[in-house]
Protein backbone atom coordinates (compact mmCIF):
# COMPACT_ATOMS: atom_id res chain seq x y z
CA UNK A 1 0.00 0.00 0.00
CA UNK A 2 1.82 2.79 -0.99
CA UNK A 3 1.50 6.48 0.14
CA UNK A 4 -0.68 7.63 -3.24
CA UNK A 5 -3.26 4.89 -2.78
CA UNK A 6 -4.21 5.86 1.04
CA UNK A 7 -4.04 10.19 0.07
CA UNK A 8 -6.39 8.73 -2.62
CA UNK A 9 -9.06 7.03 0.15
CA UNK A 10 -8.45 9.64 2.17
CA UNK A 11 -9.25 12.31 -0.30
CA UNK A 12 -12.52 10.35 -1.17
CA UNK A 13 -13.57 10.26 2.67
CA UNK A 14 -12.79 14.24 3.00
CA UNK A 15 -14.71 14.86 -0.24
CA UNK A 16 -17.96 12.37 0.65
CA UNK A 17 -17.66 13.85 4.23
CA UNK A 18 -18.77 17.15 3.05
CA UNK A 19 -21.83 16.33 1.16
CA UNK A 20 -22.35 14.15 4.72
CA UNK A 21 -22.16 17.45 6.97
CA UNK A 22 -24.70 18.90 5.17
CA UNK A 23 -27.50 16.06 5.01
CA UNK A 24 -26.37 15.25 8.70
CA UNK A 25 -27.67 19.05 9.05
CA UNK A 26 -30.74 18.26 7.16
CA UNK A 27 -31.73 14.55 8.32
CA UNK A 28 -29.74 14.16 11.25
CA UNK A 29 -30.43 17.93 13.12
CA UNK A 30 -34.04 18.88 11.61
CA UNK A 31 -35.59 15.31 10.56
CA UNK A 32 -35.77 15.61 6.77
CA UNK A 33 -34.78 12.85 4.97
CA UNK A 34 -33.43 12.81 1.33
CA UNK A 35 -32.87 10.40 -1.27
CA UNK A 36 -31.42 13.21 -3.97
CA UNK A 37 -28.54 14.62 -2.62
CA UNK A 38 -26.45 13.10 -5.13
CA UNK A 39 -28.34 15.48 -7.52
CA UNK A 40 -26.99 18.22 -5.79
CA UNK A 41 -23.16 16.89 -5.73
CA UNK A 42 -24.37 16.31 -9.81
CA UNK A 43 -25.24 20.20 -9.94
CA UNK A 44 -22.46 21.22 -8.19
CA UNK A 45 -19.66 18.77 -10.44
CA UNK A 46 -20.77 19.96 -13.78
CA UNK A 47 -21.23 23.79 -12.76
CA UNK A 48 -17.32 23.70 -11.06
CA UNK A 49 -16.66 21.63 -14.23
CA UNK A 50 -17.93 24.36 -16.66
CA UNK A 51 -16.22 27.13 -14.84
CA UNK A 52 -12.62 25.66 -14.94
CA UNK A 53 -12.39 23.37 -18.30
CA UNK A 54 -9.90 24.99 -20.51
CA UNK A 55 -12.04 26.56 -23.13
CA UNK A 56 -9.54 24.38 -25.85
CA UNK A 57 -11.02 21.43 -24.54
CA UNK A 58 -14.45 21.73 -24.35
CA UNK A 59 -15.64 24.98 -25.92
CA UNK A 60 -18.44 25.63 -22.90
CA UNK A 61 -15.52 25.92 -20.69
CA UNK A 62 -14.38 29.16 -19.15
CA UNK A 63 -11.01 28.30 -18.07
CA UNK A 64 -11.06 30.10 -14.83
CA UNK A 65 -9.65 29.55 -11.42
CA UNK A 66 -10.80 26.05 -9.04
CA UNK A 67 -12.04 28.54 -6.29
CA UNK A 68 -14.31 30.37 -8.40
CA UNK A 69 -15.71 26.56 -9.57
CA UNK A 70 -16.00 25.84 -6.12
CA UNK A 71 -18.24 29.26 -5.16
CA UNK A 72 -20.37 28.54 -8.91
CA UNK A 73 -20.83 24.89 -7.64
CA UNK A 74 -21.95 25.52 -4.12
CA UNK A 75 -23.91 28.33 -5.21
CA UNK A 76 -25.73 26.61 -7.99
CA UNK A 77 -26.82 23.76 -6.05
CA UNK A 78 -28.29 25.95 -2.99
CA UNK A 79 -30.03 28.06 -5.65
CA UNK A 80 -31.82 24.98 -7.29
CA UNK A 81 -32.70 23.38 -4.10
CA UNK A 82 -34.74 26.73 -3.07
CA UNK A 83 -36.87 26.52 -5.69
CA UNK A 84 -37.01 22.20 -5.05
CA UNK A 85 -37.86 23.29 -1.48
CA UNK A 86 -40.74 25.65 -2.13
CA UNK A 87 -42.15 22.98 -3.73
CA UNK A 88 -41.70 20.22 -1.89
CA UNK A 89 -40.84 21.41 1.54
CA UNK A 90 -44.67 21.21 2.74
CA UNK A 91 -44.89 17.77 2.16
CA UNK A 92 -44.89 15.47 5.10
CA UNK A 93 -42.64 12.63 5.75
CA UNK A 94 -42.10 10.31 3.42
CA UNK A 95 -43.88 12.36 1.08
CA UNK A 96 -40.54 14.97 1.01
CA UNK A 97 -38.44 12.09 0.89
CA UNK A 98 -40.05 10.45 -2.51
CA UNK A 99 -39.71 14.13 -3.60
CA UNK A 100 -36.31 14.22 -3.44
CA UNK A 101 -35.63 10.91 -5.01
CA UNK A 102 -37.44 11.81 -7.45
CA UNK A 103 -35.09 15.24 -8.13
CA UNK A 104 -32.41 13.41 -7.68
CA UNK A 105 -32.77 10.67 -10.45
CA UNK A 106 -34.35 14.00 -12.70
CA UNK A 107 -31.02 15.39 -12.03
CA UNK A 108 -28.97 12.27 -13.19
CA UNK A 109 -31.39 11.54 -16.50
CA UNK A 110 -31.36 15.72 -17.82
CA UNK A 111 -27.48 15.37 -17.71
CA UNK A 112 -27.74 12.16 -19.38
CA UNK A 113 -29.57 14.44 -22.25
CA UNK A 114 -27.46 17.20 -21.69
CA UNK A 115 -24.78 16.95 -25.43
CA UNK A 116 -22.68 19.84 -24.57
CA UNK A 117 -21.42 17.69 -20.88
CA UNK A 118 -21.07 14.76 -23.19
CA UNK A 119 -24.11 13.37 -22.06
CA UNK A 120 -24.16 9.99 -20.75
CA UNK A 121 -20.70 9.29 -22.68
CA UNK A 122 -19.43 11.53 -19.57
CA UNK A 123 -17.57 14.28 -19.83
CA UNK A 124 -13.24 14.06 -19.64
CA UNK A 125 -10.59 16.69 -19.40
CA UNK A 126 -11.53 18.01 -15.86
CA UNK A 127 -8.66 19.71 -14.46
CA UNK A 128 -7.07 18.14 -11.59
CA UNK A 129 -6.98 20.22 -8.67
CA UNK A 130 -8.42 18.77 -5.63
CA UNK A 131 -5.43 18.35 -3.27
CA UNK A 132 -5.72 16.64 0.31
CA UNK A 133 -5.18 19.50 1.96
CA UNK A 134 -7.57 21.80 0.15
CA UNK A 135 -9.89 18.71 1.21
CA UNK A 136 -9.09 18.49 4.81
CA UNK A 137 -9.41 22.67 4.95
CA UNK A 138 -12.60 23.32 3.44
CA UNK A 139 -13.79 19.81 5.82
CA UNK A 140 -12.53 21.61 9.07
CA UNK A 141 -14.51 24.93 8.11
CA UNK A 142 -17.32 22.75 7.18
CA UNK A 143 -17.24 20.94 10.48
CA UNK A 144 -16.62 24.58 12.16
CA UNK A 145 -19.41 25.83 10.68
CA UNK A 146 -22.04 23.12 11.36
CA UNK A 147 -20.88 22.82 15.12
CA UNK A 148 -21.43 26.47 15.98
CA UNK A 149 -24.82 27.01 13.69
CA UNK A 150 -25.74 23.69 15.78
CA UNK A 151 -24.97 25.55 19.54
CA UNK A 152 -27.28 28.39 18.05
CA UNK A 153 -30.77 29.36 18.57
CA UNK A 154 -30.78 28.23 14.91
CA UNK A 155 -29.60 25.59 14.84
CA UNK A 156 -31.60 24.57 18.12
CA UNK A 157 -35.07 26.10 16.19
CA UNK A 158 -33.91 23.24 13.49
CA UNK A 159 -33.66 20.67 16.23
CA UNK A 160 -37.19 21.54 17.55
CA UNK A 161 -38.79 21.27 13.95
CA UNK A 162 -37.22 17.61 14.13
CA UNK A 163 -38.58 16.86 17.74
CA UNK A 164 -42.36 17.89 17.12
CA UNK A 165 -42.99 20.14 14.71
CA UNK A 166 -46.25 21.14 16.20
CA UNK A 167 -44.59 22.36 19.29
CA UNK A 168 -42.55 24.18 17.70
CA UNK A 169 -44.61 26.01 15.62
CA UNK A 170 -46.60 27.52 18.37
CA UNK A 171 -43.34 28.39 20.42
CA UNK A 172 -42.98 31.07 17.44
CA UNK A 173 -40.38 28.86 15.25
CA UNK A 174 -41.54 29.37 11.72
CA UNK A 175 -40.86 25.46 10.88
CA UNK A 176 -41.09 26.21 6.97
CA UNK A 177 -37.79 28.68 7.05
CA UNK A 178 -35.47 26.39 8.98
CA UNK A 179 -36.54 23.60 7.00
CA UNK A 180 -35.62 25.97 4.01
CA UNK A 181 -32.43 26.99 5.95
CA UNK A 182 -31.18 23.05 6.30
CA UNK A 183 -32.15 22.17 3.27
CA UNK A 184 -30.13 25.17 1.29
CA UNK A 185 -27.39 25.03 3.77
CA UNK A 186 -27.47 21.08 2.77
CA UNK A 187 -27.25 21.51 -0.63
CA UNK A 188 -24.60 23.97 -0.75
CA UNK A 189 -22.57 21.36 1.12
CA UNK A 190 -23.20 18.90 -1.03
CA UNK A 191 -22.68 21.01 -4.71
CA UNK A 192 -19.47 22.21 -3.09
CA UNK A 193 -18.12 18.31 -2.20
CA UNK A 194 -19.78 17.90 -6.15
CA UNK A 195 -16.60 20.26 -7.30
CA UNK A 196 -13.99 18.79 -5.29
CA UNK A 197 -15.17 15.44 -6.62
CA UNK A 198 -15.41 16.11 -10.46
CA UNK A 199 -12.27 17.81 -10.32
CA UNK A 200 -10.55 14.64 -8.55
CA UNK A 201 -11.78 11.84 -10.58
CA UNK A 202 -11.05 14.59 -13.91
CA UNK A 203 -14.00 12.86 -15.58
CA UNK A 204 -17.65 13.27 -14.39
CA UNK A 205 -20.47 11.13 -15.59
CA UNK A 206 -24.05 11.19 -14.63
CA UNK A 207 -24.11 7.84 -13.72
CA UNK A 208 -21.62 8.36 -11.09
CA UNK A 209 -24.64 10.46 -9.12
CA UNK A 210 -26.92 7.76 -9.26
CA UNK A 211 -29.55 7.05 -6.37
CA UNK A 212 -27.17 4.52 -5.18
CA UNK A 213 -24.55 7.66 -4.38
CA UNK A 214 -27.95 9.18 -2.30
CA UNK A 215 -28.51 6.26 -0.54
CA UNK A 216 -24.70 6.03 0.37
CA UNK A 217 -24.80 9.69 2.00
CA UNK A 218 -27.94 8.92 3.89
CA UNK A 219 -26.66 5.43 5.09
CA UNK A 220 -23.29 7.49 6.51
CA UNK A 221 -25.40 9.79 8.70
CA UNK A 222 -27.48 6.99 9.91
CA UNK A 223 -24.50 4.61 10.69
CA UNK A 224 -22.30 7.70 12.44
CA UNK A 225 -25.54 8.30 14.37
CA UNK A 226 -28.70 10.84 13.69
CA UNK A 227 -28.05 14.53 15.17
CA UNK A 228 -24.12 14.19 15.83
CA UNK A 229 -21.48 15.60 13.99
CA UNK A 230 -18.85 13.70 15.47
CA UNK A 231 -20.53 10.51 14.12
CA UNK A 232 -20.58 11.64 10.76
CA UNK A 233 -17.34 12.52 10.45
CA UNK A 234 -16.63 8.81 11.89
CA UNK A 235 -18.88 7.32 9.61
CA UNK A 236 -17.72 8.71 6.22
CA UNK A 237 -14.18 8.18 7.19
CA UNK A 238 -15.06 4.65 8.00
CA UNK A 239 -17.93 3.77 5.19
CA UNK A 240 -15.33 5.05 2.53
CA UNK A 241 -12.86 2.75 3.52
CA UNK A 242 -14.38 -0.36 4.50
CA UNK A 243 -14.83 -1.17 0.94
CA UNK A 244 -11.20 -0.52 0.63
CA UNK A 245 -10.21 -2.61 3.35
CA UNK A 246 -12.40 -5.41 2.31
CA UNK A 247 -10.34 -5.74 -0.91
CA UNK A 248 -9.06 -8.76 0.02
CA UNK A 249 -12.48 -10.46 -0.22
CA UNK A 250 -12.86 -10.02 -3.87
CA UNK A 251 -16.12 -10.48 -5.70
CA UNK A 252 -17.20 -11.05 -1.86
CA UNK A 253 -16.60 -7.62 -0.90
CA UNK A 254 -20.15 -5.40 -1.21
CA UNK A 255 -21.23 -8.68 0.79
CA UNK A 256 -19.38 -8.30 3.67
CA UNK A 257 -19.72 -4.32 3.73
CA UNK A 258 -23.46 -4.68 3.81
CA UNK A 259 -22.91 -7.31 6.71
CA UNK A 260 -20.49 -5.27 8.81
CA UNK A 261 -23.29 -1.96 8.08
CA UNK A 262 -26.15 -4.48 9.72
CA UNK A 263 -23.99 -6.09 12.55
CA UNK A 264 -23.07 -2.36 13.72
CA UNK A 265 -27.07 -1.30 13.16
CA UNK A 266 -27.98 -4.26 15.49
CA UNK A 267 -25.12 -3.72 18.27
CA UNK A 268 -25.96 0.19 17.90
CA UNK A 269 -29.38 1.36 16.51
CA UNK A 270 -28.82 4.63 17.34
CA UNK A 271 -25.52 4.91 15.37
CA UNK A 272 -21.77 4.78 15.71
CA UNK A 273 -22.39 7.93 18.77
CA UNK A 274 -26.29 8.30 18.83
CA UNK A 275 -26.45 11.88 18.91
CA UNK A 276 -23.32 12.49 21.05
CA UNK A 277 -20.62 15.15 20.22
CA UNK A 278 -16.70 13.66 21.08
CA UNK A 279 -15.51 17.20 22.12
CA UNK A 280 -15.00 17.96 25.76
CA UNK A 281 -18.61 20.11 26.03
CA UNK A 282 -20.25 17.08 24.58
CA UNK A 283 -18.80 14.23 26.55
CA UNK A 284 -19.79 16.36 29.72
CA UNK A 285 -23.08 16.75 28.29
CA UNK A 286 -23.19 13.24 27.88
CA UNK A 287 -21.83 12.30 31.96
CA UNK A 288 -24.58 15.15 33.31
CA UNK A 289 -27.30 13.21 31.63
CA UNK A 290 -26.14 9.81 32.51
CA UNK A 291 -25.54 10.96 36.19
CA UNK A 292 -29.61 13.13 35.77
CA UNK A 293 -31.08 10.09 34.64
CA UNK A 294 -29.57 7.77 37.37
CA UNK A 295 -30.68 10.42 40.33
CA UNK A 296 -33.82 10.24 38.80
CA UNK A 297 -34.57 6.43 38.79
CA UNK A 298 -32.92 6.03 42.60
CA UNK A 299 -35.16 8.87 43.73
CA UNK A 300 -38.13 6.84 41.94
CA UNK A 301 -37.01 3.49 43.70
CA UNK A 302 -36.92 5.19 46.75
CA UNK A 303 -40.27 6.50 46.45
CA UNK A 304 -41.65 3.04 45.29
CA UNK A 305 -40.15 1.61 48.24
CA UNK A 306 -41.50 3.86 50.64
CA UNK A 307 -45.22 3.41 49.19
CA UNK A 308 -43.91 -0.35 49.82
CA UNK A 309 -43.08 0.43 53.08
CA UNK A 310 -46.07 1.69 54.16
CA UNK A 311 -48.57 -0.94 52.51
CA UNK A 312 -46.88 -3.05 54.55
CA UNK A 313 -47.10 -1.33 58.29
CA UNK A 314 -50.97 -1.20 57.39
CA UNK A 315 -50.99 -4.58 56.57
CA UNK A 316 -49.03 -5.70 59.78
CA UNK A 317 -51.49 -3.40 61.53
CA UNK B 1 -61.01 46.22 32.32
CA UNK B 2 -59.62 46.14 28.82
CA UNK B 3 -60.19 42.69 27.19
CA UNK B 4 -56.78 41.11 25.93
CA UNK B 5 -58.63 38.40 23.97
CA UNK B 6 -61.68 38.79 22.07
CA UNK B 7 -63.64 35.88 20.41
CA UNK B 8 -66.51 37.01 18.58
CA UNK B 9 -69.33 34.68 16.47
CA UNK B 10 -66.50 31.97 15.87
CA UNK B 11 -67.50 29.34 13.92
CA UNK B 12 -65.19 25.75 12.93
CA UNK B 13 -67.20 23.44 10.60
CA UNK B 14 -65.20 19.97 9.77
CA UNK B 15 -67.19 19.08 6.90
CA UNK B 16 -70.80 19.27 7.95
CA UNK B 17 -70.19 19.37 11.32
CA UNK B 18 -69.91 22.36 13.77
CA UNK B 19 -67.05 21.83 15.87
CA UNK B 20 -67.16 25.42 17.46
CA UNK B 21 -70.78 27.53 16.44
CA UNK B 22 -70.69 31.03 16.70
CA UNK B 23 -69.02 31.11 19.93
CA UNK B 24 -68.75 34.57 21.82
CA UNK B 25 -66.86 35.36 24.89
CA UNK B 26 -63.40 37.23 25.87
CA UNK B 27 -60.42 37.36 28.10
CA UNK B 28 -60.13 40.72 30.28
CA UNK B 29 -56.54 41.84 30.56
CA UNK B 30 -55.24 39.89 33.81
CA UNK B 31 -57.48 37.81 33.98
CA UNK B 32 -57.85 33.50 34.54
CA UNK B 33 -60.74 32.25 32.72
CA UNK B 34 -61.68 28.88 32.14
CA UNK B 35 -63.39 27.16 29.68
CA UNK B 36 -65.17 23.67 30.75
CA UNK B 37 -67.49 21.62 28.84
CA UNK B 38 -68.30 17.55 28.47
CA UNK B 39 -65.93 15.91 26.15
CA UNK B 40 -66.39 16.88 22.28
CA UNK B 41 -67.68 19.93 23.90
CA UNK B 42 -65.11 21.93 21.33
CA UNK B 43 -62.40 23.18 23.87
CA UNK B 44 -59.39 22.09 22.19
CA UNK B 45 -60.57 23.34 18.87
CA UNK B 46 -61.03 26.97 20.15
CA UNK B 47 -57.22 26.53 21.27
CA UNK B 48 -56.34 25.47 18.30
CA UNK B 49 -58.42 27.91 16.69
CA UNK B 50 -56.67 31.08 18.93
CA UNK B 51 -53.39 29.53 18.03
CA UNK B 52 -54.03 29.17 14.42
CA UNK B 53 -53.25 25.65 14.18
CA UNK B 54 -56.49 25.29 12.75
CA UNK B 55 -57.71 28.17 9.89
CA UNK B 56 -61.41 29.43 11.14
CA UNK B 57 -64.71 29.07 9.25
CA UNK B 58 -65.97 32.39 10.22
CA UNK B 59 -66.07 34.99 12.98
CA UNK B 60 -63.34 37.11 14.47
CA UNK B 61 -60.57 36.53 16.69
CA UNK B 62 -58.84 39.56 18.17
CA UNK B 63 -55.76 39.80 20.32
CA UNK B 64 -55.05 43.33 21.93
CA UNK B 65 -57.64 44.80 19.69
CA UNK B 66 -56.14 43.23 16.12
CA UNK B 67 -58.23 40.30 14.04
CA UNK B 68 -55.17 37.16 14.30
CA UNK B 69 -57.21 35.62 12.17
CA UNK B 70 -55.49 33.46 9.46
CA UNK B 71 -51.96 34.13 10.75
CA UNK B 72 -50.02 31.31 10.51
CA UNK B 73 -49.48 29.75 14.75
CA UNK B 74 -45.77 30.93 14.48
CA UNK B 75 -46.61 34.34 13.78
CA UNK B 76 -49.71 34.42 16.85
CA UNK B 77 -46.73 32.82 19.29
CA UNK B 78 -44.60 35.82 18.52
CA UNK B 79 -47.28 38.60 18.70
CA UNK B 80 -47.95 37.01 22.71
CA UNK B 81 -49.97 33.68 22.30
CA UNK B 82 -48.57 30.61 23.57
CA UNK B 83 -49.94 27.39 25.03
CA UNK B 84 -49.93 23.63 26.47
CA UNK B 85 -50.81 20.59 24.45
CA UNK B 86 -54.10 18.51 26.25
CA UNK B 87 -51.69 14.79 25.20
CA UNK B 88 -48.14 16.78 25.88
CA UNK B 89 -45.67 17.93 22.88
CA UNK B 90 -41.98 18.46 24.75
CA UNK B 91 -38.62 18.39 23.08
CA UNK B 92 -38.69 14.37 23.86
CA UNK B 93 -35.20 14.05 23.67
CA UNK B 94 -33.83 17.18 24.56
CA UNK B 95 -33.15 17.98 28.00
CA UNK B 96 -35.22 20.12 30.81
CA UNK B 97 -32.59 23.13 29.90
CA UNK B 98 -32.30 22.61 26.41
CA UNK B 99 -36.03 22.40 26.12
CA UNK B 100 -36.35 25.89 27.53
CA UNK B 101 -33.65 27.19 26.20
CA UNK B 102 -35.09 26.56 23.01
CA UNK B 103 -37.75 28.61 23.59
CA UNK B 104 -36.27 31.62 24.61
CA UNK B 105 -35.43 32.30 20.73
CA UNK B 106 -36.99 34.65 20.58
CA UNK B 107 -35.51 37.18 23.21
CA UNK B 108 -32.50 36.72 20.67
CA UNK B 109 -31.82 38.59 17.08
CA UNK B 110 -28.14 37.51 15.38
CA UNK B 111 -28.84 36.44 12.33
CA UNK B 112 -26.77 33.10 10.64
CA UNK B 113 -23.79 34.48 9.42
CA UNK B 114 -23.43 35.84 12.82
CA UNK B 115 -23.59 32.33 14.01
CA UNK B 116 -21.48 30.10 12.13
CA UNK B 117 -18.83 33.15 12.42
CA UNK B 118 -19.50 33.46 16.35
CA UNK B 119 -18.99 37.23 16.12
CA UNK B 120 -19.93 39.59 19.56
CA UNK B 121 -23.48 39.55 18.63
CA UNK B 122 -23.91 35.93 18.91
CA UNK B 123 -22.02 35.38 22.05
CA UNK B 124 -23.06 38.38 23.90
CA UNK B 125 -26.99 37.28 23.30
CA UNK B 126 -26.33 33.56 23.72
CA UNK B 127 -25.26 34.26 27.11
CA UNK B 128 -28.22 35.93 27.97
CA UNK B 129 -30.31 33.15 26.68
CA UNK B 130 -28.67 31.17 28.49
CA UNK B 131 -29.17 32.96 31.52
CA UNK B 132 -32.81 33.18 30.75
CA UNK B 133 -33.22 29.69 30.97
CA UNK B 134 -31.46 28.93 33.78
CA UNK B 135 -33.96 32.17 35.89
CA UNK B 136 -37.19 30.48 34.48
CA UNK B 137 -36.12 26.39 35.64
CA UNK B 138 -35.76 27.97 38.91
CA UNK B 139 -38.41 30.28 39.47
CA UNK B 140 -40.31 27.32 38.46
CA UNK B 141 -38.53 24.68 40.85
CA UNK B 142 -36.75 22.47 37.76
CA UNK B 143 -33.37 23.43 38.33
CA UNK B 144 -32.48 20.11 39.86
CA UNK B 145 -33.97 18.16 36.81
CA UNK B 146 -32.27 20.28 34.58
CA UNK B 147 -29.74 17.91 32.67
CA UNK B 148 -32.51 15.14 32.83
CA UNK B 149 -33.92 14.10 29.09
CA UNK B 150 -37.68 15.28 29.19
CA UNK B 151 -38.93 11.70 27.85
CA UNK B 152 -37.71 10.74 31.46
CA UNK B 153 -39.02 13.53 33.81
CA UNK B 154 -42.21 12.53 35.58
CA UNK B 155 -45.60 12.93 34.20
CA UNK B 156 -46.20 15.71 36.59
CA UNK B 157 -42.67 17.58 36.03
CA UNK B 158 -43.67 17.04 31.95
CA UNK B 159 -46.74 19.32 32.30
CA UNK B 160 -44.47 21.56 34.57
CA UNK B 161 -41.78 21.61 32.02
CA UNK B 162 -44.43 22.48 28.82
CA UNK B 163 -45.45 25.63 31.24
CA UNK B 164 -42.23 26.82 31.75
CA UNK B 165 -41.33 26.44 27.92
CA UNK B 166 -44.65 28.46 26.96
CA UNK B 167 -43.56 31.21 29.41
CA UNK B 168 -39.41 31.31 27.69
CA UNK B 169 -41.64 33.45 25.02
CA UNK B 170 -42.72 35.77 27.40
CA UNK B 171 -46.42 35.34 26.33
CA UNK B 172 -49.35 37.95 27.26
CA UNK B 173 -52.13 35.20 26.94
CA UNK B 174 -50.80 32.03 28.34
CA UNK B 175 -53.53 28.91 26.64
CA UNK B 176 -53.26 25.77 29.32
CA UNK B 177 -54.88 22.87 27.87
CA UNK B 178 -56.28 20.32 31.01
CA UNK B 179 -52.72 21.07 32.73
CA UNK B 180 -54.35 18.82 35.39
CA UNK B 181 -55.11 15.91 33.52
CA UNK B 182 -53.50 12.66 35.33
CA UNK B 183 -52.66 14.57 38.41
CA UNK B 184 -53.58 13.61 41.99
CA UNK B 185 -55.21 15.97 44.38
CA UNK B 186 -52.52 17.05 45.70
CA UNK B 187 -50.81 17.58 42.30
CA UNK B 188 -53.63 19.79 41.17
CA UNK B 189 -53.70 21.76 44.07
CA UNK B 190 -50.19 22.57 43.70
CA UNK B 191 -50.63 23.54 40.44
CA UNK B 192 -53.51 25.65 41.03
CA UNK B 193 -51.25 28.01 43.23
CA UNK B 194 -48.46 27.33 40.64
CA UNK B 195 -51.08 29.46 37.97
CA UNK B 196 -52.15 32.00 40.34
CA UNK B 197 -48.41 32.99 41.07
CA UNK B 198 -47.64 32.82 37.02
CA UNK B 199 -50.27 35.56 36.45
CA UNK B 200 -49.24 37.43 39.24
CA UNK B 201 -45.30 37.35 38.54
CA UNK B 202 -44.99 36.98 34.59
CA UNK B 203 -48.33 39.72 34.52
CA UNK B 204 -49.93 37.30 31.86
CA UNK B 205 -53.86 36.56 31.17
CA UNK B 206 -54.76 32.90 31.29
CA UNK B 207 -57.19 30.54 29.35
CA UNK B 208 -58.12 27.47 30.99
CA UNK B 209 -59.09 24.25 29.75
CA UNK B 210 -60.07 21.73 32.90
CA UNK B 211 -61.82 18.86 33.79
CA UNK B 212 -61.19 19.17 37.56
CA UNK B 213 -63.99 21.25 38.92
CA UNK B 214 -61.75 22.01 42.32
CA UNK B 215 -59.01 23.92 40.04
CA UNK B 216 -61.86 25.32 37.68
CA UNK B 217 -63.54 26.92 41.00
CA UNK B 218 -60.58 27.54 42.67
CA UNK B 219 -58.81 29.88 40.39
CA UNK B 220 -60.90 30.78 37.39
CA UNK B 221 -62.54 34.65 37.96
CA UNK B 222 -64.77 33.95 34.98
CA UNK B 223 -66.35 30.65 33.37
CA UNK B 224 -67.10 30.27 30.07
CA UNK B 225 -69.23 26.86 29.09
CA UNK B 226 -69.53 25.08 25.91
CA UNK B 227 -71.16 21.82 24.78
CA UNK B 228 -71.52 20.48 21.28
CA UNK B 229 -69.91 23.53 19.92
CA UNK B 230 -72.40 26.24 21.25
CA UNK B 231 -71.90 28.43 24.47
CA UNK B 232 -73.88 27.53 27.38
CA UNK B 233 -73.35 29.56 29.82
CA UNK B 234 -70.69 32.05 30.83
CA UNK B 235 -70.18 34.30 34.25
CA UNK B 236 -68.57 34.00 37.45
CA UNK B 237 -67.74 29.96 39.18
CA UNK B 238 -70.71 29.92 41.46
CA UNK B 239 -73.14 31.50 39.59
CA UNK B 240 -72.62 28.84 36.14
CA UNK B 241 -71.96 25.94 38.97
CA UNK B 242 -75.43 26.74 40.38
CA UNK B 243 -77.02 27.19 36.72
CA UNK B 244 -79.33 24.27 35.87
CA UNK B 245 -78.87 24.18 31.98
CA UNK B 246 -74.72 23.28 33.08
CA UNK B 247 -75.62 20.93 35.38
CA UNK B 248 -77.97 19.21 32.70
CA UNK B 249 -75.09 19.22 30.50
CA UNK B 250 -72.57 17.57 32.50
CA UNK B 251 -75.17 15.50 34.63
CA UNK B 252 -78.16 15.25 32.06
CA UNK B 253 -81.72 16.66 33.21
CA UNK B 254 -83.31 15.82 36.08
CA UNK B 255 -86.77 14.27 36.05
CA UNK B 256 -89.87 16.23 37.12
CA UNK B 257 -90.70 14.83 40.75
Amino acid sequence: MDWTYIQGILMLAGINLISVLGLSLLTGFTGLFSFGHAGFMAIGAYIGALMTVSPSTTPAGLGLPFFVGIIAGGAAAGIVSYFIGRITLSLKGDYFCIATLGFGEATRLLLNNVQIFGGSRGWPGVPYKSTLPVIVLVDVVAVLFLANLIKSRHGRNMIAVREEELAAQVSGIDVFKYKMTALIISAVYAGVAGVFFGHYMTFIQPKMFSMTKSTELTIIVIFGGLGSISGSVLGAVLLTALPEILRAFEIWRLVFYGAAVILIMISRPKGLMGGMELTPSGIRKAQLERKARLEARAEARRLNGLEDGSADEGRGA
Amino acid sequence: MAAILEISNLTKRFGGLAAVNDVSFSVPEGAIVGLIGPNGAGKTTIFNLITGVYSVTSGDVKFQGQSIVGLPPFKIADRGITRTFQNIRLFKNLTVFENVLTACHMSAQYNLAETILRLPRFRKEEKLLYEKAENLLSIMGLTERRDLVANNLPYGMQRRLEIVRALALDPKLLLLDEPAAGMNPDETEHLMNLIGQIRKDFKLSVLVIEHHMDLIMGVCEHIVVLNFGLKLAEGRPEDVANNPKVVEAYLGATEEA
